[in-house]
C-alpha cells in the first residue's frame, strides 16, 4: 500500500516516519510539503512527530491552518486512513478532526520513556494485528500529551469503541483522562495517538511492538 | 577617512575587558585611536573565549593527529574518518556564564550554539551529550538552576530534533556561583561532503541566512572572558534567547543549500557573532571583508554598527555564496521562510571594513584580529604533590550493605534518570543503547556499523593531581566507549577553569593539559575539536579544574556490543584489572568520611590499553555477556549497578589481601567487571592471564540481593530505591529561591 507522509517547518519525527514505513511496507513513502493543495493517491496519510512553528502558540495550532491540512480533512471524510503521532495527534485535535485537545503532561515537563499500552480495540484497521486488551511496549516523546475531552465525549469514544490504545495505569506518563493513549474519528479511519510506535519496530531498537499499527493500517500482516 | 566621535577613555577600554597593553598593541597596529565600533571589534576578537589568548601556548602541545583525523581543531568542529566514506563531525563547547545567569536560556543558546557548529560543516547532527556542574545541593540557587539548564536542553535537543543520550552530572559547592554546561554534538557526513569557514575567491557575495539581528548577547564572549562578583545578575542581557525552531529551519536550509553546489565558505554566527564569522572567514582565506551593515536583517530599529557587530542573536549563518547559484540559493531561503540577505563582499586586501549609513565604521587588518591576536606566556606553579593514603587509613563503615546503599544514593552518584528522561534520547530511531550506561550507541548508516560516545571527567582527581587528573578524564572516557565494544576514535576536549592570571590556577590548566596529551598519545585518541573556559571565578573562589573530555568511538557491527547489566543468572563474575582498593580522592572518602584527601589513584595507560584492548576483543567474539568500567565508587558500586538495571543479584567473594572497604570502594584505574557464562569461565581467566592481565573471578550472578561473603546481603530492591530516589526527591522539595 501507498503511504505519504506531511512534513511542517519543525516536523522532527518524519524521518523515523519514513523509515518505519518503508521497512514495513517495502515501498518509498512519498513526502508532502505543508504549502502544497493536493494530496498524492495514497491509502495512508501521516502528520508525523515534532515541534511545528516550534509549538509557540498551542501545541499544533499553526499546522492546523497549513494549506495542506485542508486536503488531508478531505481524505479523510472520503474515508482514506490518516495517522497523526504527536504532534500529528495534536495538530489533529486543532482541526477538530478528532475530538478533545492535548493539554501540558501533567507534570508539567517533557517525559521521553518507555510505556505500555494496553490495546483498547483490535476492531480498527490501525489496531487489528494485535489482540484487544494486549499489552505492548511503546516509547511516548513529548511535553504536551495530557489528553482532555469532556465527559460526554469520553462516553462517546468509549461507546463507540473509538479508544484505541490507553497507557496501563502504572504507566502513564502524562496524566491523560482516562488513560487514553489514542482515539479515533466516528469512521475509526483517524487514529491520532501520543507514543511513538515507529520508533519500535526491529530488534535493533529493542523490539517490534510497533509494528502492529503500521502492518494492521498498510495491509501487510502475514 | 575613519570619523571618531565617541572618546576612546582608559575606562572605556577596561569595561571592554581589554587590558593597557593590549589597547597599546591596538594603537601599534592601527596607527591611531580605533572608533568605538572598532574597539568592540577587537574586544570581540581578543578576548579569551573567542582568541584563546592564555591557553593557546597549552593547546598547542595536544596531539591532534591521526590516520582517521580529517580536521582536527581549529574549524567549527572536529571530523573524523568512520569508514565507507562516512565522517562524524562532532565537538564539545561550554556556556557556563550564561547559564549561572539565566539557567534555562543559557543552556538552551549552548545546545544550539554547538549544534550549529556541526551542522555548519555540512553534518546532519545525530546525537547530544552534555556534562553538567551543579553547586552542592544544599546551596539555595542550585536546584533552580538544575532545573532551568536540563530543560533548556530539552527544551532545545527535542525540539530541533537531535537525541540526547549521555552526559553527566556532578554536584560540588565550588561550582555554587559558577556552573558548568558543556554541550556535546556529534553529526554526521559524507568524506567528501564536508564544509568549511575559508573564503575562496575575490568580490563574491557575503550572505546572511537566518534570525533576525537584535540587541541581544551584546558583549556575551567578553562577559565569559571574566570573573563574576555580586553584580552579575545584572549581566542578564548579555544573555542569548535561543529559538530551536528557528534552529531546525537552518538546518534544514543549509543541507538542502550546500547540495545545490552554491556554499563556497560557511560560519556560524557564535560567540562575537558577525563580527567573528566574518573575520574568520576573510582571515582564513587571506582575504578582506567589507561589510553593508543597512543590509543586515534587523529585528528593531536603530541598531548602531557597534551593537550589530556585538550581537549574539542566536541562530544565524554567514556565508560566501557561487553568485551563478544565487537563483537556486534564493529557491531554498524562501521554502524555509528564513531571512536571507546580502551584506558585503570578499576582497583582495585583507581588511575588516565595516558601513553603516554609508559611513565607514571600521577598517582593520583582518589577519591581525584573527589567528594572529596576542598569545600569553602565564606564569604558572605546579600544584605540591600529595602522598598517597595507605587503604588502612581511611576508616571502614560499620556496615558494608548500610555503606553500599548511602553511597549509591549519593548525589553525585545517583541515577540521572529524572534528568535523561527530560531529554528525547530515541528521535532519529537510531539510539542503540542510551543513557544510563557507560557509553551511549547509536547505529549509523546501512553498512551495521555503530558510534559510541562517552562525556568524562573526574574533578576532584584534577584538583588533587592536575596530571594524573587529566590522564584519568581521557582515560575513563577511552574506557567507557571501550566496555561497549567500540574503538575510540578521537575526543574533543572542554576545558573548564577559574582566573588563568592566577599562577595556581594556570598551573591546573597547564597540568591537566600535560595529562591529556599523554593520555591521548598512548590511548590513540585524538584531540580534534575543543574548547576553553577560564574565568569561572566568584569573588575570587574558583570552580574544581574540570577538563571534560568527550569521545567518539566506532563498531564496525553495532550487534556486537554489550551493556552494563547483567544479563543471566549463574554466570561467573571476573574482575579484569589490577584492583588495589585506591581510597584517596575517592567518593567514599569524600563523602563518607568527610574529606577527600592524598593523591588521585594512579593511572597506568599501557595497563590502560592492554586491559581495554582485551575487553573490546572479547566483546567482539561474544564471551562477555555485560561488561561495566570501576569509576566512582569502587568495585562494590559497578556491580551493584550492574544488578539494579538487571533486577539480578550476585554473590561475591572479597580479597582477603586488602581492607574489605577498599576492596568494595577503592577507584583504582583500568579496571573492569565482566560476566562470562560459567561454561567458559575458566578459559576466559586463563587467556586473560596469559594475556598479562590481571584477573580473578569474583563471584557469580543470581538471586535478589547483593551478597559480600563475611557481610549482611544486601537487598536489590533497598538499593535500587537508594539509587533511583534521590535526585527525584530533592527536584521535587519546595524551591527555596
Amino acid at each position: 500500500m501507498k503511504s505519504a507522509v506531511i512534513v511542517f517547518p519543525g516536523s522532527n519525527r518524519e524521518r523515523d516516519m519514513l523509515y518505519a514505513l518503508e521497512q514495513i511496507s517495502g515501498q518509498k513513502p512519498l513526502t508532502v510539503w505543508h504549502q502544497e493543495t493536493t494530496l498524492p493517491d495514497v491509502d495512508l496519510i501521516v502528520l508525523p512527530g515534532g515541534f511545528s512553528y516550534g509549538d509557540y502558540l498551542r501545541t499544533g495550532a499553526i499546522a492546523g491552518l497549513s494549506p495542506i491540512m485542508k486536503a488531508v480533512k478531505e481524505q479523510a471524510d472520503k474515508g482514506v486512513r490518516v495517522l497523526g503521532v504527536c504532534n500529528g495527534f495534536q495538530i489533529l485535535t486543532e482541526t477538530g478532526i478528532l475530538p478533545g485537545a492535548l493539554l501540558r503532561n501533567a507534570h508539567l515537563k517533557f517525559v521521553c520513556k518507555e510505556v505500555e499500552l494496553e490495546i483498547a480495540t483490535s476492531q480498527s484497521v490501525f489496531t487489528s494485528a494485535y489482540s484487544a486488551n494486549q499489552v505492548i511496549r511503546c516509547p511516548v516523546a513529548h511535553h504536551d500529551g495530557n489528553y482532555f475531552a469532556d465527559e460526554d465525549t469520553l462516553n462517546r469514544l468509549e461507546a463507540e469503541d473509538r479508544v484505541a490504545f490507553r497507557y496501563t495505569q502504572a504507566t502513564n506518563p502524562n496524566g491523560s483522562i482516562r488513560n487514553i493513549a489514542g482515539i479515533m474519528n466516528e469512521q475509526k479511519n483517524v487514529l491520532g495517538m501520543m507514543p511513538h510506535p515507529e520508533n519500535l519496530i526491529e530488534a535493533a531498537q529493542g523490539g517490534t511492538d510497533g509494528r502492529g499499527i503500521f502492518e494492521s493500517a498498510l495491509e501487510t500482516i502475514a | 577617512m575613519i570619523k571618531n566621535d565617541v572618546e576612546i577613555t582608559p575606562d572605556l577600554i577596561a569595561e571592554h575587558g581589554l587590558k593597557p597593553d593590549e589597547y597599546q598593541r591596538i594603537l601599534d597596529l592601527i596607527g591611531r585611536e580605533p572608533t568605538l565600533t572598532e574597539l568592540g571589534i577587537f574586544s570581540a576578537m581578543w578576548n579569551e573565549h573567542c582568541s584563546y589568548k592564555s591557553s593557546k601556548k597549552w593547546l598547542r602541545t595536544l596531539p591532534t593527529e591521526g590516520p582517521r583525523v580529517i580536521e582536527g581543531p581549529g574549524e567549527n568542529a572536529g571530523v573524523v574518518d568512520i569508514d565507507d566514506g562516512d565522517v562524524v563531525v562532532f565537538k564539545m563547547e561550554s556556556h557556563n556564564h550564561p547559564s549561572f545567569i539565566s539557567p534555562y536560556e543559557g543552556a538552551a543558546t549552548g545546545v544550539g550554539g554547538i549544534l550549529r557548529d556541526v551542522f555548519t560543516m555540512g553534518a546532519r547532527p545525530v546525537a547530544a551529550m552534555n556534562a553538567l556542574r551543579f553547586g552542592a545541593p544544599e546551596n539555595e540557587r542550585t536546584r533552580h538552576i538544575v532545573s532551568g539548564v536540563v530543560e533548556g536542553i530539552g527544551g532545545y535537543g527535542n525540539c530541533f530534533g537531535v537525541p540526547t543520550i549521555g552526559g553527566e552530572v556532578n554536584f560540588d559547592a565550588r561550582y555554587n556561583d559558577n556552573c558548568l554546561v558543556n554541550a556535546f554534538a556529534a553529526g554526521l557526513a559524507k568524506a567528501d561532503g564536508i564544509f568549511l569557514s575559508e573564503a575562496k575567491g575575490v568580490g563574491l557575495p557575503i550572505v546572511y541566512l537566518g534570525s533576525k539581528t537584535g540587541r541581544d548577547g551584546i558583549h556575551g564572549a567578553t562577559m565569559a572572558s571574566a570573573e563574576f562578583d555580586d553584580d552579575s545578575e545584572e549581566k542578564r542581557p548579555t544573555v542569548q534567547i535561543g529559538d530551536p525552531f528557528s534552529e531546525k529551519l537552518l538546518l534544514e536550509a543549509t543541507l538542502e543549500l550546500m547540495k545545490t553546489g552554491a556554499v563556497i565558505a560557511i560560519q556560524d554566527m557564535g560567540a562575537a557573532g558577525l563580527t567573528c564569522s566574518a573575520v574568520e572567514m576573510g582571515a582564513k582565506g587571506n582575504l578582506g571583508v567589507r561589510l553593508d551593515l543597512d543590509k543586515v536583517p534587523c529585528r528593531e530599529d536603530g541598531m548602531t554598527a557597534y551593537e550589530m557587530m556585538l550581537s549574539e542573536s542566536q541562530e544565524r549563518m554567514l556565508m560566501v555564496l557561487d553568485p551563478n547559484k544565487e537563483e537556486e540559493a534564493a529557491a531554498v531561503f524562501k521554502k524555509w521562510d528564513l531571512d536571507f540577505a546580502i551584506v558585503g563582499e570578499t576582497t583582495d586586501d585583507q581588511r575588516f571594513k565595516v558601513y553603516r549609513h554609508n559611513d565607514l565604521m571600521a577598517d582593520l587588518p583582518i589577519k591581525e584580529l584573527g589567528d594572529e591576536a596576542p598569545e600569553y606566556d602565564r606564569p604558572w606553579v605546579e600544584s605540591p604533590k600529595l602522598e598517597p593514603v595507605a587503604p588502612k587509613d581511611v576508616p571502614a563503615p560499620e556496615d558494608l550493605g548500610k555503606a553500599l546503599i548511602q553511597l549509591v544514593g549519593l548525589p553525585d552518584m545517583c541515577s540521572r534518570r529524572w534528568v535523561w528522561e527530560q531529554y528525547d534520547n530515541l528521535i532519529q530511531g537510531n539510539t542503540m543503547a542510551g543513557p544510563g550506561g557507560d557509553a551511549a550507541v547509536i547505529r549509523v548508516g546501512d553498512n551495521g556499523k555503530g558510534l559510541a560516545f562517552a562525556v568524562d571527567v573526574t574533578p576532584r582527581y584534577c584538583e588533587a593531581d592536575p596530571i594524573e587528573g587529566g590522564k584519568q578524564a581521557v582515560a575513563e572516557c577511552w574506557r567507557n566507549i571501550t566496555a561497549v565494544g567500540a574503538e575510540p576514535l578521537a575526543a574533543t576536549d572542554n576545558l573548564n577553569f577559574g582566573n588563568p592570571e592566577k599562577p595556581e590556577i594556570m598551573g591546573q590548566l597547564v597540568g591537566c593539559i600535560q595529562g591529556i596529551g599523554e593520555a591521548c598519545l598512548a590511548l590513540d585518541m585524538p584531540i580534534v575539536s575543543g574548547n576553553v573556559s577560564l574565568y569561572n571565578e566568584t569573588n575570587g573562589q574558583a570552580i574544581l579544574p574540570t577538563p571534560a573530555i568527550g569521545g567518539v568511538g566506532l563498531l564496525p557491527d553495532v550487534t556486537k556490543r554489550v551493556g552494563k547489566s547483567f544479563t543471566a543468572e549463574g554466570e561467573i563474575i571476573l574482575l579484569i584489572g589490577a584492583h588495589e582498593g585506591h581510597l584517596g580522592q575517592s567518593i567514599y572518602q569524600r563523602d563518607m568520611v568527610g574529606e577527600a584527601a592524598g593523591a588521585p589513584p594512579r593511572v597506568d595507560l599501557a595497563a590502560e590499553k592492554k586491559h581495554g584492548t582485551f575487553v573490546r576483543n572479547a566483546i567482539r567474539e561474544g564471551r562477555v555477556t555485560a561488561v561495566h568500567d570501576i569509576s566512582d565508587g569502587g568495585l562494590l558500586v559497578a556491580v551493584a549497578e550492574m544488578g539494579m538495571g538487571s533486577k539480578i543479584g550476585a554473590s561475591l567473594t572479597p580479597n582477603k589481601d586488602i581492607p574489605l572497604h577498599a576492596w568494595a570502594f577503592g577507584e583504582d584505574q583500568a579496571c573492569y567487571v565482566v560476566t562470562v557464562p560459567a561454561t567458559s569461565a575458566e578459559t576466559f581467566a586463563k587467556d586473560a592471564l596469559s594475556a598479562g592481565i590481571p584477573t580473578q573471578a569474583i563471584g557469580t550472578t543470581g538471586g535478589n540481593e547483593l551478597t559480600v561473603e563475611g557481610s549482611h546481603p544486601i537487598s536489590l530492591g533497598d538499593l535500587d530505591a537508594a539509587y533511583e530516589g534521590w535526585l527525584p526527591n530533592y527536584m521535587s522539595a519546595p524551591d527555596t529561591h
